[in-house]
């Protein structure tokens, strides 16, 4: 029944599963630059220089943590099945990750309430903490959903929750710190100047080494120890452009950066997290969370999805509300857009 | 303790902690809208500095709103797990439409509302003010249609059977105009507007008592004063409204609220009293046939009680439903007859002669968040055993995986941090209400306002 409702040739669910991984890519690629701008707080020693990088996402950060919400709640509507299995086996870390969330937003709004050094020091602090403390949960939890969990026979996890901490999720989690510190640093260089700046494009050099090397170790790892994941590839080898297309634009961005071109380079920042979770998406689908056990026993798009009528509602929502979303996300970014100068209003 | 009740605990504690925050984004947001309607209007600078000043305060709520909401959207996931999946089909549609139409569109015009005073047109910034508080409105839209089809499901089917068995849609509109959703939202708009317009009342009458920012803070007190009066006297009628709702469909809720046992008598309103469960009784204040009269307009006709119910079908906590319905009803009639009399001196022109009354205004501000909170408990004790009323029970609805041992850890979690959290928001609230709404002439505006200033001049000539 379910394949026969289809826009297109693609069924409901798999539509679903494009929407939400676009939801998601939006959020990795939005939350993503502010997560890396505040986890380079702490390299910022002047009280202005803080304010001013702290500034830098402050009209945006609010509206970028929405596509969090709005990803979180399209799993929910899209595939009830995943989001229950998912978050009550990672109990732990989305607790933590509750935690940091509720820690950097707090931070970010009283930080500067207060003139008193060891109170913005200690805001300061928890705002870098926190940010790289969510970047690393988001990473670790994508390590377990790449390797697989284990699943009884009623979809529901039959594992242990510390083995959530492996050295695999591990390397995934520190890959995903040190590309969203890449890409936090190059839009701070759109929004800087002066010595702020000079500074900003010194640590960005190191940050694509940084993110370029873990991303080597993450690739090798899973090369040898996951070969599964790139099944998808020798049976639809067209695919492998995704791939390709990635690496391109990784090795774009240091090209672009030396050329001072930092406009470009954060476009293709940007297209280097969206192609990195397309690359998920295609090493997973169909399935969304992989059975470390019976194959039986996987979450697919097809048992975790909700009914043909549910997702057809939640596709006309989708249709009429991304480009409202879209247009007042571009006015925000429009209107805030230039060098970050500090006035009456800003934190 | 087992996880369910570890469960209950976090999540009412979580939820209860976020209720405080959004209800005052929600009225603040009605009270800005009308101060900065006003400014553009009158282009009278008190306009601007109250405008200015509430938008901090509404920065101090939304904040921490947004921050402790995405909580409850993480533990349908984490606590509840069967409920996510039973659920999830009809649900979701409810919480994603709350994401993509209203936090969307809070979020996304808040760094206008927040920063962008000196970026855009006056105009262009009460437009996006209208956005953000539009944004919250319709968020309470979605969180209050999803949690009415909780009490009062429609649009659904139930497919499979026993631990499969789950709920789909069949009728979105069926599903969104539930039998309750109506009502109840109304219900919370209009408590949302108190609890707003109670803060601006607190804050104004302690300027006025102290003899600071008099001007503005009379202009600002009757803003707030018209909307309390017009939300407190609305309340009547959509509390009423709701009631009746809850008579008609969940029956063993009304009996708890009113402490009714016997099926076959005609019930008695209670002003006050105290419920014996054990013996079956009431002891306190009565209007005999009264609860018969407001649901039938028949003194003698018959309410159905809690023993019609089988004994596992009904509320348990039955004295503390009493009392949060009772107090909801009493803190709801005192917001009523203050806002009356003071609409009264108002009238009279003697308003601000009344220091006692404009005392008893600072004060009033925990009393629309008492209400606030006292109607939730009632609502969600009184669905009890029930998470999805008569389809899904509570102690069914948990995360099967989940032990005990990691509900305490995120439970001692929440409470450590909420009780930072509260004690920093009062602490900067404390001191954005000491520092006023003073602009110390630092404003530097856009050249639109600058230009709106030039206006101000021609028109003054």
């Amino acid at each position: 029944m379910l394949t026969l409702a289809t826009i297109l040739g693609i069924d409901y669910p798999t539509l679903w599963f494009l929407v939400v991984g676009g939801l998601f890519s939006g959020y990795a690629i939005l939350d993503g630059f502010d997560l890396g701008a505040g986890a380079w707080h702490l390299f910022f020693r002047k009280e202005k220089s803080r304010r001013i990088a702290l500034n830098a996402i402050g009209p945006v950060w609010d509206g970028n943590e929405v596509w969090l919400v709005i990803g979180g709640g399209a799993l929910f509507a899209g595939f009830p099945v995943l989001y229950a299995t998912m978050f009550s086996a990672m109990y732990i870390p989305f607790m933590l990750f509750l935690a940091f969330l509720i820690f950097r937003a707090v931070s970010i709004e009283f930080r500067s309430k207060e003139p008193m050094k060891w109170w913005r020091q200690m805001w300061d602090v928890a705002y870098s903490v926190s940010s790289i403390a969510l970047a690393l949960l988001l990473g670790v939890v994508l390590g377990n959903v790449l390797q697989g969990f284990p699943i009884g026979p009623d979809l529901e996890f039959s594992g242990n929750w510390v083995n959530f901490l492996n050295p695999y999720a591990l390397i995934v989690g520190v890959t995903t710190v040190a590309l969203f510190m890449m890409h936090g640093a190059i839009y701070l260089t759109m929004k800087t100047e002066g010595r702020l700046f000079a500074k900003i494009t010194i640590l960005l050099r190191r940050a694509i080494i940084f993110f370029i090397v873990s991303f080597g170790l993450v690739t090798l790892y899973t090369l040898i120890y996951f070969p599964h994941l790139t099944d998808r590839f020798q049976s639809a080898p067209w695919l492998f452009v995704v791939p390709v297309l990635a690496f391109l634009a990784i090795a774009n961005i240091p090209r672009l950066v030396a050329k001072r071109r930092y406009r470009r380079a954060f476009i293709f920042s940007s297209s280097t997290v969206a192609l990195l979770l397309a690359l998920v998406a295609i090493e997973l689908y169909p399935v969304l969370i992989l059975s470390t056990g019976d194959p039986a026993n996987n979450i697919t798009i097809y048992n975790a999805a909700s009914s043909t009528k549910s997702l057809g509602i939640m596709l006309t929502i989708a249709a009429i509300g991304t480009p409202l979303v879209l247009s007042y996300t571009a006015f925000v970014y429009y209107t805030f857009r230039g060098k970050t100068r500090l006035d009456d209003t800003s934190y | 303790m087992d996880v369910e009740i570890l469960s209950r605990i976090q999540f009412a504690f979580t939820v209860a902690f976020h209720y405080i925050y959004p209800p005052l984004s929600i009225g603040i947001g009605l009270i800005i809208v009308i101060m900065e309607g006003l400014y553009l209007r009158t282009r009278n600078k008190l306009y601007e500095d109250m405008t200015r000043f509430w938008i901090k305060i509404f920065a101090l709520t939304f904040g921490i709103g947004v921050a402790t909401g995405i909580v409850m959207e993480f533990e349908f996931g984490t606590n509840w797990a069967t409920y996510s999946r039973y659920v999830g089909d009809v649900f979701g549609s409810a919480l994603a439409a709350e994401g993509i139409f209203a936090f969307a569109l809070e979020s996304g015009f808040l760094g206008i509302l927040l920063f962008g005073w000196n970026r855009v047109s006056p105009r262009v910034h009460f437009i996006s003010t209208i956005g953000v508080w539009l944004g919250s409105m319709f968020s309470a839209i979605w969180i209050v249609v999803a949690n009415s089809w909780q009490q009062t499901p429609a649009g659904y089917h139930v497919v499979g059977e026993g631990i499969n068995a789950r709920a789909e849609i069949t009728d979105f509109w069926a599903m969104v105009f539930n039998p309750s959703s109506v009502d109840r939202l109304t219900h919370v708009w209009l408590g949302a507007f108190l609890a707003g317009a109670f803060l601006v009342l607190s804050v104004h009458a302690y300027y006025l008592l102290r003899n600071r920012h008099v001007e503005l803070s009379r202009k600002a007190f009757k803003i707030a004063l018209g909307v309390a009066l017009v939300a407190s006297l609305g309340q009547l009628v959509s509390g009423h409204q709701s009631a009746d709702g809850v008579a008609v469909n969940q029956p063993a809720k009304l009996a708890a609220m009113e402490g009714h046992f016997d099926s076959l008598a005609p019930a008695p309103l209670y002003l006050m009293g105290w419920v014996n469960k054990e013996a079956q009784t009431v002891t306190g204040l009565s209007i005999p046939g009264g609860l018969s009269f407001m649901v039938h307009f028949d003194g003698a006709e018959p309410i159905t009680g809690l023993n019609a119910f089988p004994e596992d079908e009904r509320p348990t906590a039955l004295n503390a439903i009493f009392q949060f319905y009772h107090l909801m009803v009493a803190f709801g009639m005192l917001m009523i007859g203050l806002t009356v009399l003071a609409a009264f001196f108002w009238w009279r022109g003697t308003l601000f002669r009344q220091r006692w009354l404009l005392w008893v205004f600072v004060f009033m501000v925990i009393v629309p968040q008492l209400a606030n909170q006292f109607g939730w408990y009632t609502a969600e004790m009184g669905r009890q055993p029930w998470v999805v009323y008569g389809l899904l029970r509570t102690s069914d609805a948990l995360s099967k995986v989940v032990t005990a041992n990691q509900v305490v850890f995120s439970l001692i979690m929440f409470t450590l941090i909420y009780t930072l959290l509260f004690a920093l928001f009062l602490y900067l609230l404390n001191k954005k209400i000491k520092a006023g709404p003073d602009s110390h002439g630092t404003i530097q505006h856009s050249p639109q306002h600058e230009e709106m200033a030039g206006w101000l001049e021609n028109d003054t000539q």
